[in-house]
């Protein structure tokens, strides 16, 4: 272990025997994610950097305190990417937090979530032990998936230390199109472009206009814009546009009203619900921008075979994600309690009582 | 007990003896729950269910229960929970580490008869299918829709879709179009205690934590699926593939590395050594240059004119890494008959050797010639020969160590040969099984793999499923003991492991 790994690993056994909290945090961009922040901050910010980067191995494997914007760049000096697109919110965003919040941005339908890059892990659980899962392969079934685990799991089963991801290389080429369509004929159309071998790689419907961006060969983006017409986006208005989703700079996400996330089945109807709404990843994320109670917005959310979670808003007491039914909560409790017996690391961030 | 191991289920510790089942009970309660045809205790009737495809362990179970749905999954389940009796589920026997070994005082779940294609959506791109479907038929039912099932293991005739979770199966297209977990919405199964479980939805995910990661590779050592939600994947339009000739493996290796390194993702990228293609030349006549010490095969696909610019780019980087022969699949029966040999790799090593044993690790990609050079040595060593083929996309070998079970010591020989070559996976950084999974094979190497508190973290995280630990004990994860005892073994050397396992 090294000084700073010795030195947490030392901090979480204190914390597990006197049982007081500790609050998880990288550059604190995703605070305002999630329920409740409790406890001592452990600051991860200290253990940065790349730790390996095999170009022709499509890994990377870096320290979870490094600044997502350095890994990405150095990505982009090999001509990779992170395929799943993470938004950072904020410039301090962490690769640990990137990893911890599970959040990926425009390209998830067509390239994959956080958790499908995710190959290997190395963490602290509430006892203070250093574990490692997973590797730097592609195929790996030894064991349980841990790795997957730990995305998404905001920090409740244990303090990541460093992580092994697949990277992408960057596309040849792009194009964005733009199309005038309702949201009904929009969902309709993401999900018969879906079913076609087009290289699609993100969409998104606001207020009567539907995007699209193509990505891939520069043969197949070109054969693609012929077959699909619509009108082409300059570069940089393409690139404001996908950055302004992936960020929630653009405006539909300014203002107060609570943001909920729908994810739903790609062909769901409507949500129906009252409010503005913004359509992503061929229809299976809904944005919604709604006063309604948080009953009626989960409920409807289950009927269309989904979920809902309260991504940002000033009352979290509703809870943030929805309610898990009793078999799988009972599941919840028991692996929480099997990584972190104590209780100590990020409590109540995801679930009450987690 | 001490303090760091107070809160571990007991099969954490050691094996646990479940011989104390009063066996003439559990059958008159299962015959009560289930129809005469999905109960069988007859020896002689159970036979076919002894082994999977690693059929040098065989082992007779109490009974083998064949459920036709759901309801009747949980009622067995109930059973064997009230009752304290191990439970191993199996989907069609294709797997090759020992996973579906039935368990001596256990009962053997066989899937194979819920086999219903439940729902086709071709518009949401998605199929519900019940677990023993076979992995072929998905593809071959949605082709219509011009959709497929992207993940094809090289046992898609045969093997099923829930076998292929309990896996997380590849194939040679995973590079490209993911694993069996990346091509999985939703699973629907039943824990120990009975209770139907919904893991993740038919969105692209679900709350909470990533418990459909979790059951992927878990080897029904989790729940006992009996629903899974696949996503379909757009037929591609047009593939086409290039065969290239090196006359060294380890300039061979480079040229994969440096194919990735251009940027370019192929559908698939497959490496064969001189032997393997020999093995095959003479079997499908796949017209494979045989003078080469390597060959590898580089698929596109896409629209015709994707295709194109891909296979010049491909061509371009082989050629440039030393390519002594780059051919162009002209059309699609060439094609075909550049794959027909790769997938004919196994039963080709068949048909040179009485029998052979085919490992499964995986290491980085730059880590190859060392791998390769290592296992020229074995073979002196171990005096048997190896050929060998390779996923060289995503660094997953299949060598094929060929041996004669008849031959007095071979077999044991075999094993060692297998175990080195495991043991180097790790040492290379690679893992010791990339898609067949742990079962009972590879049991011993988890002990080299994962240090004591992170197989703790195992048995913990199976407790969280199934805290009385009775699916499918004894597999995928070493009690404290076993290791305890493999070490010992470790350093006497020259001896059989499992030697408690009967051997044919």
């Amino acid at each position: 272990m090294t000084d700073i790994e010795q030195s947490w690993a030392e901090q979480i056994r204190e914390a597990a025997a006197s049982k007081t909290p500790l609050r998880i945090r990288g550059g604190g961009s995703k605070d305002f994610y999630g329920q409740q922040l409790a406890g001592t901050v452990l600051d991860t910010r200290a253990h940065s950097g790349v730790i390996a980067h095999e170009p022709t191995e499509l890994v990377v494997k870096v320290r979870s305190g490094t600044p997502l914007a350095e890994l990405e760049a150095a990505l982009l000096a090999e001509g990779q990417m992170l395929g799943f697109e993470p938004p950072h919110f904020g410039p301090d965003a962490t690769v640990g937090g990137c990893v911890a919040a599970g959040l990926s941005g425009p390209r998830r339908a067509s390239a994959g979530a956080v958790r499908d890059f995710m190959l290997g892990v190395t963490l602290l659980d509430g006892r203070g032990n250093r574990l490692h899962f997973g590797g730097e392969v592609m195929k790996n079934v030894a064991g349980y998936d841990v790795a997957r685990l730990m995305t998404g799991s905001l920090g409740t089963l244990g303090v990541l230390l460093d992580v092994s991801i697949k990277v992408l290389p960057l596309p040849v080429a792009e194009a964005t199109l733009r199309f005038e369509m309702d949201a009904l004929e929009a969902v309709a159309q993401m999900n018969r472009w879906g079913g076609q071998p087009l290289p699609v790689s993100a969409t998104s419907w606001m207020a009567g206009v539907l995007t699209v961006r193509l990505s891939g060969a520069e043969a197949a983006v070109t054969a693609a814009c012929a077959m699909l017409g619509g009108d082409r986006l300059s570069e940089q208005a393409a690139r404001a546009h996908w950055q302004g989703l992936r960020e929630q700079s653009q405006g539909f996400f300014g203002g107060e009203a609570p943001l909920w996330r729908l994810s739903v089945p790609s062909v769901a109807e409507a949500t129906g619900l009252a409010g503005s709404q913004l359509i992503e990843w061929g229809g299976a994320q809904r944005w919604v921008r709604t006063e309604q109670d948080a009953a009626s917005v989960r409920a409807r959310a289950s009927a269309l075979g989904g979920h809902a979670t309260l991504f940002r808003g000033a009352d979290k007491s509703v809870g943030a994600f929805h309610p898990l039914p009793p078999g799988l909560h009972t599941i919840h409790q028991r692996l929480k309690h099997s990584f972190d017996p104590d209780g100590i690391l990020n409590p109540g961030r995801l679930y009450d009582g987690l | 007990m001490t303090a760091a191991t107070a809160s571990l289920p007991e099969n954490a510790l050691r094996e646990v003896d479940y011989s104390q089942v009063d066996v003439a009970r559990l059958i008159g309660e299962l015959r009560a729950v289930l129809p005469p045809v999905a109960l069988l205790h007859d020896s002689e009737d159970m036979r076919p269910y002894e082994c999977d495809g690693l059929s040098i362990y065989r082992q007779v179970p109490l009974a083998v229960v064949l459920p036709g749905t759901e309801a009747e999954v949980a009622a067995v389940l109930k059973i064997c929970h009230a009752a304290g009796v191990p439970v191993v589920a199996r989907g069609a026997g294709t797997g090759l580490s020992g996973g579906a070994l039935p368990h001596a005082h256990g009962v053997l779940l066989s899937l194979a008869r819920m086999n219903k294609i439940l729902n086709i959506d071709p518009l949401a791109r998605t199929a519900i299918v019940q677990p023993g479907v076979r992995n072929l038929r998905i593809s071959e039912e949605v082709a219509p829709h011009g959709l497929y099932y992207a993940p094809d293991p090289s046992s898609q005739i045969a093997c099923s879709i829930g076998g292929n979770v309990a896996e997380n199966a590849g194939g040679v297209h995973c590079l490209k179009y993911g694993l069996t977990v990346h091509n999985v919405l939703r699973i629907r199964g039943v824990t120990i205690d009975g209770e139907v479980v919904e893991i993740g939805n038919h969105g692209l995910d679900a709350p909470g934590y990533d418990l459909l990661a979790l059951m992927h590779g878990s080897e029904g050592m989790l729940a006992v699926v009996t629903e899974i939600t696949v996503k379909l994947t757009p037929k591609p339009q047009f593939a086409q593939c290039v065969l290239a000739a090196f006359d060294d493996v380890i300039k061979a290796g480079e040229a994969v590395a440096a194919v990735i390194a251009a940027g370019i993702i192929p559908a698939g990228l497959e490496m064969m050594d001189q032997p393997a293609t020999a093995a095959v030349e003479s079997f499908v006549h796949a017209g494979y240059p045989l003078d080469a010490a390597a060959i590898l095969l580089c698929e596109s696909d896409g629209t015709p004119e994707e295709v194109a610019e891909e296979i010049q780019r491909m061509c371009a980087v082989l050629e440039s890494h030393g390519a002594t022969e780059v051919r162009i699949s002209r059309d699609e029966a060439e094609r075909m008959r550049f794959w027909a040999g790769r997938k004919a790799a196994f039963p080709a090593a068949g048909r040179i050797s009485a029998d052979y044993y085919c490992m499964d690790g995986t290491i980085p990609r730059k880590r190859l010639g060392e791998m390769l050079t290592a296992i020229q040595g074995m073979e002196k060593t171990y005096n048997l020969r190896c050929i060998n083929v390779f996923h060289a996309g995503d660094g997953n070998m299949h060598p094929l160590i060929l041996f004669d079970a008849n031959v007095p010591g071979e077999l044991e020989r075999a094993e060692e040969f297998g175990a080195a070559i495991l043991d180097l996976s790790v040492d290379l950084g690679g893992t010791i099984t990339g898609e067949h999974g742990v079962g009972i094979e590879k049991i011993n190497q988890m002990c080299r793999q994962f240090n004591v508190a992170e197989r703790q973290t195992f048995f913990r995280v199976k407790a969280a499923f199934d805290p009385k630990g009775l699916l499918n004990p004894g597999k995928a994860i070493p009690s404290m003991n076993r290791c305890a005892e493999f070490g010992r073994m470790h350093v006497q050397g020259g001896q059989v492991p499992h030697p408690e396992i009967e051997r044919f």
